[in-house]
């Protein structure tokens, strides 16, 4: 069963028409060439298809695309505007955040959810009950568990997470 | 997959009314337990419904001092909000250790209930599983089972409920509003699942139809609470063994307690037993042996999963212990 839906992703309005059963990471992917958000387990378990859905991370390939008509999409490409990278993806060259660079795009869109989520103020597993949240390097890796890196860049990406961070 | 029919649902009687009219019909929320099982096959949906677009994600003060949660919430949203931090901790704590931000960014307060468990056999339709088909068998019992029950099992189901948010909730003393066919309902949260018995495929009280419309939660219980999680590693993975503890201690005794563990049973498993052997009592370190033993005397353990039941004691005794702000004693036995 078919449904026409539209996407904004990386700011282009997206008109397609997707089978019932395509997840959002198959639609962005097979259907509109939209290859940032990669496919890692395809079973929310290692974050490489983690794209912002109406500002917030979210894995792509645990949600319906029929579910997400009318969405706002970014991937890690749409996070690179007129100025250049995006702070992140500079500070992730910067640190030596990747190796083989499958899990940065979906790593990428992680940290940039992480540090607006830790701006509002949410709390973490490991923030003191009541107390606001500092991106210490704790913080940062508990925050960022959902993306794995088969490569081990973890060192590196923490220190870019941190360096936005500020 | 099969090929399904999606259709948003305009509004909570609609959505129920177009599930229970389709035996094959399911709510969508988040769709991060769902949509997983729809690519496993162990969900083959004809009609899938989906909830989430309904306004029922708005958290409210109740007038005796509770708190409606709506059941789409999002279990983000729910750990961060203030209310929740200043007086239901132990709900705040127990949601930011489970999953990744990602998947609490989207998975809701009704979907989270009602996920289904992480049993291997379960999500892998090559082989048998009584939950999945019934009277097929269950490999659990011989083989990987290292996840699976000590308490309240049955021989035609060993799995265990996943669920951290739900083992808080039972010990914050939640109730679940259910709407159904012929209206709405509530349901204690603490009497929501159920042990497999002779049926594991349901896992829940509820009909086919019923929808989760919010959580509610009494005005808090007081004292001092904590949500203990041990798992494999520091972070994203399900509990091997957990704690939702909440104790009120006034004049040198154990005036009321909660004590809830998660991940050793088909259901969030409260330790009445532990809980009946404290309240009243003073807290010593005899005293909280002897609660967590009585609450384990009737654990059986499977072939790969002796090593809960004192795990679920340690977890007891040093929750119990910070709570009641007691020194740990070396035990000589264990
Ligand atoms: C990799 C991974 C790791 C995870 N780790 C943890 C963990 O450590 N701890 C933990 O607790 N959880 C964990 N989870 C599970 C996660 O919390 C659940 O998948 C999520 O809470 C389900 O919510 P949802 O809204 O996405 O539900 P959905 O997937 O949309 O629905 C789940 C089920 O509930 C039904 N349903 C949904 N809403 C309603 C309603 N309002 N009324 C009636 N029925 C309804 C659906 O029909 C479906 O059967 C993990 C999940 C993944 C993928
Ligand atoms: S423990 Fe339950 S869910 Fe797992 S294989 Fe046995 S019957 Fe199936
Ligand atoms: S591909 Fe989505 S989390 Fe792994
Ligand atoms: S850089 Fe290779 S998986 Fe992370």
């Amino acid at each position: 069963m078919e449904a026409d839906i539209t996407l904004r992703v990386d700011g282009e309005e997206r008109v397609v028409t997707v089978d019932t059963r395509t997840t959002l990471l198959d639609a962005l992917r097979d259907r509109l060439g939209v290859t940032a958000p990669k496919k890692g387990c395809d079973h929310g378990q290692c974050g490489s298809c983690t794209v912002l859905v109406d500002g917030r991370r979210e894995v792509s390939c645990l949600s319906l695309a029929v579910a997400k008509d009318g969405a706002e999409v970014v991937t890690a490409a749409g996070l690179v505007d007129a100025d250049g990278p995006h702070p992140v993806q500079r500070a992730f060259v910067d640190n030596d955040a990747l190796q083989c660079g499958f899990c940065t795009p979906g790593q990428v869109c992680s940290a940039v959810g992480v540090l607006a989520e830790a701006e509002a103020g949410w709390p973490s597993a490991v923030t003191a009950p009541g107390a606001t949240p500092e991106l210490t390097d704790a913080e940062i890796k508990e925050r960022m568990s959902g993306n794995l890196c088969r490569c081990g860049a973890y060192p590196g990406i923490v220190a870019a997470v941190r360096e936005v961070a500020g | 997959m099969r090929p399904f029919a999606y259709q948003r649902a305009a509004d909570a009687p609609s959505a129920v009314a177009a599930v229970a009219a389709d035996p094959r019909a399911v709510f969508l929320a988040g769709g991060t337990n769902l949509v997983d099982h729809l690519k496993l096959g162990v969900a083959a949906p004809s009609l899938v419904v989906d909830v989430s677009g309904l306004a029922v994600d708005e958290v409210e003060e109740l007038p005796d001092g509770g708190l409606r949660i709506g059941a789409g919430t999002r279990n983000s949203d729910l750990a961060a909000h203030p209310l929740v931090r200043e007086r239901y901790p132990l709900l705040s704590e127990a949601l930011l250790s489970g999953a990744s931000g990602q998947l609490r960014n989207v998975a809701t307060t009704g979907g989270n209930l009602l996920q289904r468990t992480r049993c291997g056999y379960f999500r892998d339709t090559t082989v048998p599983c009584n939950k999945r088909e019934p009277g097929s068998g269950c490999p659990a019992l011989t083989g990987h089972n290292r996840y699976h029950a000590i308490l309240g099992a049955s021989r035609e189901c060993v799995a265990t409920h996943p669920s951290d948010m739900a083992t808080a909730l039972v010990a914050l003393d939640a109730t679940a509003v259910v709407l159904g066919v012929d209206g709405s309902r509530r349901v204690p949260v603490g009497e929501l699942h159920r042990l497999p018995g002779d049926d594991p495929t349901r896992d829940t009280v509820l009909a086919h139809g019923d929808l989760i419309t919010a959580v509610e939660l009494p005005a808090p219980f007081g004292g001092r609470s904590r949500y203990r999680k041990v798992r494999d590693r520091a972070s994203f993975a399900f509990a091997l063994v957990s704690l939702a503890a909440a104790v009120r201690v006034r004049d040198g005794v154990i005036d009321d307690l909660r004590l809830v563990l998660g991940g050793v049973a088909h259901t969030p498993w409260r330790a009445r037993h532990a809980e009946d052997a404290l309240r009243g009592a003073a807290p010593t370190e005899g005293a909280l042996r002897a609660a967590a033993d009585a609450e384990l005397l009737d654990a059986k353990a499977l072939t790969g999963n002796a090593f809960k039941v004192p795990l679920a004691r340690n977890a007891l005794l040093s929750v119990l212990r910070d709570l009641t702000d007691i020194a740990p004693e070396l035990e000589e036995d264990a």
